[in-house]
């Protein structure tokens, strides 16, 4: 199953090779070209039978992390994040360094000896530390070089019925939906995008597009999940179980409405779990493709996850599935009308 | 040729972002006595272009324009407010001598208040650009007949040697990476090259990377170099984030940044005994190459940094021996990296 | 003028949601171009065929608002800005949404004014509940803020004036230039107030010599405000810098030749928050030259905003002789 390999491999924003090499070994028959670009992104052509309409779908292959920056006298080990982490989840966890997977654990003072009046005072990141059991500088040099990166535990987690823990949910799902899509045949010309550094700035995807110049675009991804206590329901962004999420706005894109709806009704019309994302924040690459040269049409379908960014990142397999079939819907119904683009471009409504 | 001396006189001109037409005629002389080629495009980027035997086309930048602001208002009294062009640091602006722009350069100083006068709260905070003022000693109709809204402001240009080659001046972030482009066309009149290689002294990086973005789209290289300034050791600033000065180059590492061509910058300085420290960068470097990586379908980036103390003042500290081996580093790696 | 301000800040078109101010600016301008299109993101792009250089001219179609992003079971509406919205503005504020149906913005009474965020207020439609809203108002619904448009002596009041009266300056230069001199390209673009997006796309498709962006600027001429130089009245607004851009000075010069020449009053704008689409045509490509003459304009994304007429009108004069260089 590629999603769980998927997530046990480590692909910290700008060393997404295990990813890659992956990906790449496993489409490799079904894709007519595999294009490796400039920053890395992995480009999948299938080419069509002559129709002139190009669709990409986008998934990015990196996930958060850190990086090693410098090194005590004591062997302790110095890190920043590499995209957004909230320092808070931190403290008193395990990660893996470099492509041998040094163990390490972020350090903390036992709370037997924190001050009475910084116990309630979270830890700033730059008092954060990494002990990987070195004693001496140059050994934690050796073992863990300036610029290495550094991984979350890779543990896959199966939880209840159908619920699965593991590390870069975001955005493995979309890779794994992404692999899947490769195997059947279109009539257009496909380009499955597989980007990198989404995480520090949607930075592959700018690349990928200006490359690709699509007629259509669909970015899959993980997204924000918190349906959960302490958090208001207007906050919840979208609901576990509840389905594939579509993005109507968020930080990066307003969605395109047309694509978008028809989305939507598509996935009620075969009988597959979808919800709109109810909240505005966050983004992702359909931020970049969306404006790309003369500017292109693009939605963005996401699986939620709760604890998004973290090690223990949750979605269930359901919607995974959701998302999955929904994409492949879109693919298919894309074929089938030949006058697909203008039909989306005249509103693309769903005549009954 | 006297590094020094070039250093000096690039620190002493003014050209805040956005008002580099003036300066740029300056650079051009400077390139034109190294390279094959030079041209100024329409935002006063100025490219130098040394030919090889065409394999391969290298852009090696470094940006020429400094932080300062503009006249936003003249009072009635004649005193002088200001718009910030750039990340400006407040706390220096407080007693700061400044230089207006107009129709001629008029010498101020930004007010203090005497601190008799001064209650204890106040003393807490950092005073706002909007509560600043420049005071120019004349009326408000004398000022208005040399100085309009819009003019440029700048830290009044100064230039100082200290001990151990050591400059410090304003505007050495990022004069010195133009120093550094200087000596790495005169490094490689001396080495064999294949690679043409653009020099450009880009314009509007402390504002908004204009320079860079233009730049990187027109030449659309097979590689780039990008050079600028990076923090030097001061007291109290986290480890990680400071390079000692006259320890060389800071060559940067991060996924903004080619790994390959990053790792044969290291094996350059290696093999030519050059001196260099490493620079982690976890995301946006803060530098011209955020623009130049994702220009059009992608250019592999490389990073090189001279240490310089006490950025964005009117004191920037930079090593010569600095400059002089980022040229050394620089022009060596494009003679070969190509291949 | 006013009829056409009337008409332009009546229609809705809130960011992402530009159809209608879209369809209302093409039947105003159709007769008086050679050449009229929509792009792929929603630009309305019209070209007045000519030799010499080609000039972009640019103004945003589009208005800030709100989504609604959550019905509650009582039928109250929970909502997201689009674009930058002020709570303090919008606080007993009303709103519409495209179908008409009219709400009322207010907060949580608990909380204290002070902690007011958007985030802990909501739209009132009147519904008795979740069944009865979801009727009207769906998720991801956006509504314009109310704002009726009224003339008074000089100026203007209304909501959306920004940028509604950019595009009025247009499309009276549109009307009035009888043969284009150059190539000129006018674009309505759509989603400034997201981020300068639709511009972006439209200038890399054109391509120009040189760009002139028209769009509001703030003034520094209201009770203990921000210094700033703009003053309402005292004519259109040479842009020399805003958070987006520092103006070209080729554009710059252009404007303020021009504006000696044809002998209208004008002043220099300096915008130390905000942006505009200068900015993102600009640093399109190999980077664009870019300008631009701003309407001052008092109380900017609240739903009373106000100009001159007279700084329009004259924003309209300095608009055709730039585009005769």
């Amino acid at each position: 199953m590629y999603l769980k390999d998927l997530t046990k491999l480590n692909g910290i924003s700008g060393n997404e090779d295990e990813v890659r090499d992956y990906i790449k070994n496993n489409i490799i028959n079904f894709a007519d070209e595999l294009k490796t670009d400039r920053l890395g992104n992995l480009i999948a052509y299938k080419r069509g039978n002559g129709r002139k309409l190009k669709v990409m779908l986008s998934a990015h292959m990196d996930e958060v992390g850190f990086m090693v920056t410098g090194h005590g006298k004591d062997g302790s080990v110095r890190f920043k994040p590499v995209g957004g982490i909230d320092e808070r989840i931190l403290p008193g966890k395990e990660v893996f360094i470099g492509p041998e997977r040094i163990p390490g654990v972020i350090a903390i003072k036992p709370i037997h000896l924190q001050d009475k009046d910084t116990r309630n005072v979270n830890v700033k990141l730059k008092n954060l530390y990494i002990d990987i059991g070195a004693d001496k500088k140059e050994e934690a040099e050796k073992a863990a070089p300036l610029g290495e990166f550094i991984c979350f535990s890779d543990e896959y987690q199966e939880m209840g019925d159908s619920v699965v823990k593991a590390k870069a949910l975001d955005d493995r799902v979309g890779c794994a939906i992404l692999m899947d899509m490769a195997k059947e045949k279109y009539n257009f010309d496909l380009y499955l995008c597989f980007t990198v550094q989404e995480e520090i700035g949607l930075r592959g995807s700018e690349t990928a597009a200006y490359q690709v110049a699509p007629d259509i675009a669909l970015a899959v991804e993980g997204t924000t999940c918190s349906d959960v206590p302490e958090v208001e329901e207007q906050d919840y962004s979208t609901r576990l179980g509840e389905g594939a999420a579509l993005t109507i706005m968020d930080r990066t894109a307003y969605a395109d409405k047309r694509l978008t709806s028809f989305i939507y009704k598509l996935a009620q019309d075969k009988g597959l779990k979808v919800q709109y994302k109810q909240t505005t924040t966050g983004g992702n690459d359909a931020g970049k493709i969306q404006r790309s040269r003369e500017g292109v049409i693009t939605a963005a379908i996401s699986v939620p996850c709760r604890y998004i960014h973290s090690p223990v990142s949750m979605m269930d397999k359901r919607d995974y599935e959701s998302c999955k079939e929904i994409v492949r819907a879109l693919l298919r119904e894309i074929d089938t009308r030949q006058d697909f683009l203008d039909y989306i471009k005249n509103g693309g409504n769903f005549d009954v | 040729m006297d590094y020094k001396e070039i250093l000096k006189q690039l620190v002493l001109q003014t050209a805040i972002s956005g008002r580099e037409e003036k300066m740029s005629f300056f650079i051009k002389d400077l390139f034109s006595e190294l390279c094959d080629e030079v041209y100024v495009d329409s935002f006063f980027n100025v490219t130098g272009i040394k030919r090889g035997s065409g394999k391969g086309r290298i852009l090696v930048t470094a940006h020429y324009d400094e932080i300062g602001f503009l006249v936003k208002n003249i009072d009635k009294k004649g005193f002088v407010r200001l718009a910030s062009v750039g990340g400006v640091d407040n706390k220096i602006l407080p007693a700061q001598e400044v230089v207006i722009h107009g129709k001629k350069e008029v010498y101020g100083v930004i007010g203090a208040k005497p601190p008799h006068l001064i209650n204890v709260e106040e003393k807490k905070k950092v005073a706002k650009l909007e509560e600043l003022y420049v005071d120019t000693g004349m009326t408000a109709d004398s000022l208005k007949k040399v100085v309009s809204i819009g003019d440029a402001v700048t830290l009044r240009p100064k230039y100082r040697e200290l001990l151990n080659s050591r400059i410090s001046a304003k505007t050495v972030d990022n004069r010195c990476g133009v120093t550094a482009l200087i000596a790495a066309m005169k490094e490689l009149s001396m080495l064999k090259h294949e690679s043409d290689i653009y020099f450009t002294a880009t314009t509007q990086e402390e504002f908004d990377l204009a320079g860079a973005i233009s730049t990187a789209y027109s030449v659309e290289p097979d590689l780039a170099i990008v050079i600028d300034a990076c923090h030097g050791n001061v007291h109290d600033a986290p480890e990680d984030d400071i390079y000692t000065l006259g320890r060389g180059p800071a060559i940067g590492i991060g996924p903004q940044l080619d790994r390959i061509y990053t790792k044969k910058l290291f094996k350059t300085a290696k093999e030519y005994n050059i001196p260099y420290q490493t620079d982690v960068e976890a995301g946006d470097t803060g530098t011209e190459a955020w623009a130049v990586q994702v220009s059009r379908a992608g250019i592999p980036t490389t990073l090189i940094s001279i240490p310089v103390r006490y950025m964005h003042t009117a004191i920037e500290t930079v090593d010569m021996k600095d400059i002089i081996n980022t040229a050394k580093l620089a022009s060596r790696f494009a003679a070969c990296a190509l291949i | 003028m006013f009829d056409l301000i009337n008409k332009l800040c009546g229609t809705f078109g809130v960011s992402g949601n530009e159809e209608e101010i879209r369809s209302l600016i093409a039947g105003e301008i159709i007769e008086y171009v050679d050449e009229i299109f929509t792009d792929t993101l929603g630009n309305l792009i019209a070209v007045k065929r000519g030799n010499g250089k080609k000039i972009m001219y640019a103004a945003h179609m589009d208005e800030i608002g709100v989504m609604a992003t959550h019905i509650d079971d009582n039928g109250f509406i929970r909502f997201s800005n689009v674009g930058w919205v002020s709570p303090q503005y919008s606080l007993g504020q009303r709103v519409r949404f495209k179908n008409g149906t009219q709400g009322v913005v207010f907060y949580e009474q608990k909380e204290e004014l002070k902690n007011l965020k958007l985030s802990n207020m909501y739209i009132d439609i009147g519904a008795k509940n979740k069944e009865e809203t979801e009727k009207k108002v769906k998720i991801g619904d956006t509504a314009c803020f109310v704002g009726s448009t009224y003339k008074q002596e000089n100026v203007i009041i209304s909501k959306a004036l920004d940028n509604r009266i950019g595009c009025a300056v247009l499309i009276k230069a549109i009307k009035e230039i009888e043969t284009a001199k150059n190539e000129l390209y006018f674009v309505f673009t759509v989603q400034e107030e997201l981020g300068l997006r639709g511009a972006k796309t439209a200038a890399y498709k054109i391509m120009p010599d040189f760009a002139v962006v028209v769009d509001v600027t703030e003034t520094g001429d209201t009770p203990e405000c921000k210094t700033m130089e703009v003053k309402l009245g005292n004519g259109p607004a040479i842009k020399i810098k805003d958070n987006s851009v520092i103006c070209h000075p080729f554009v710059k010069n252009i404007l303020e030749n021009k504006a000696k020449e044809i002998g209208i009053p004008y002043q220099y704008e300096i915008l130390e928050e905000g942006g505009s689409d200068t900015g993102s045509i600009l640093l399109t490509g190999g980077g664009i030259p870019a300008g631009a003459v701003s309407i001052p304009c008092r109380y900017v994304h609240s739903p009373s905003e106000m100009i001159s007429v007279e700084d329009a009108e004259n924003a309209v004069k300095l608009i055709k002789a730039a585009a005769d260089i």
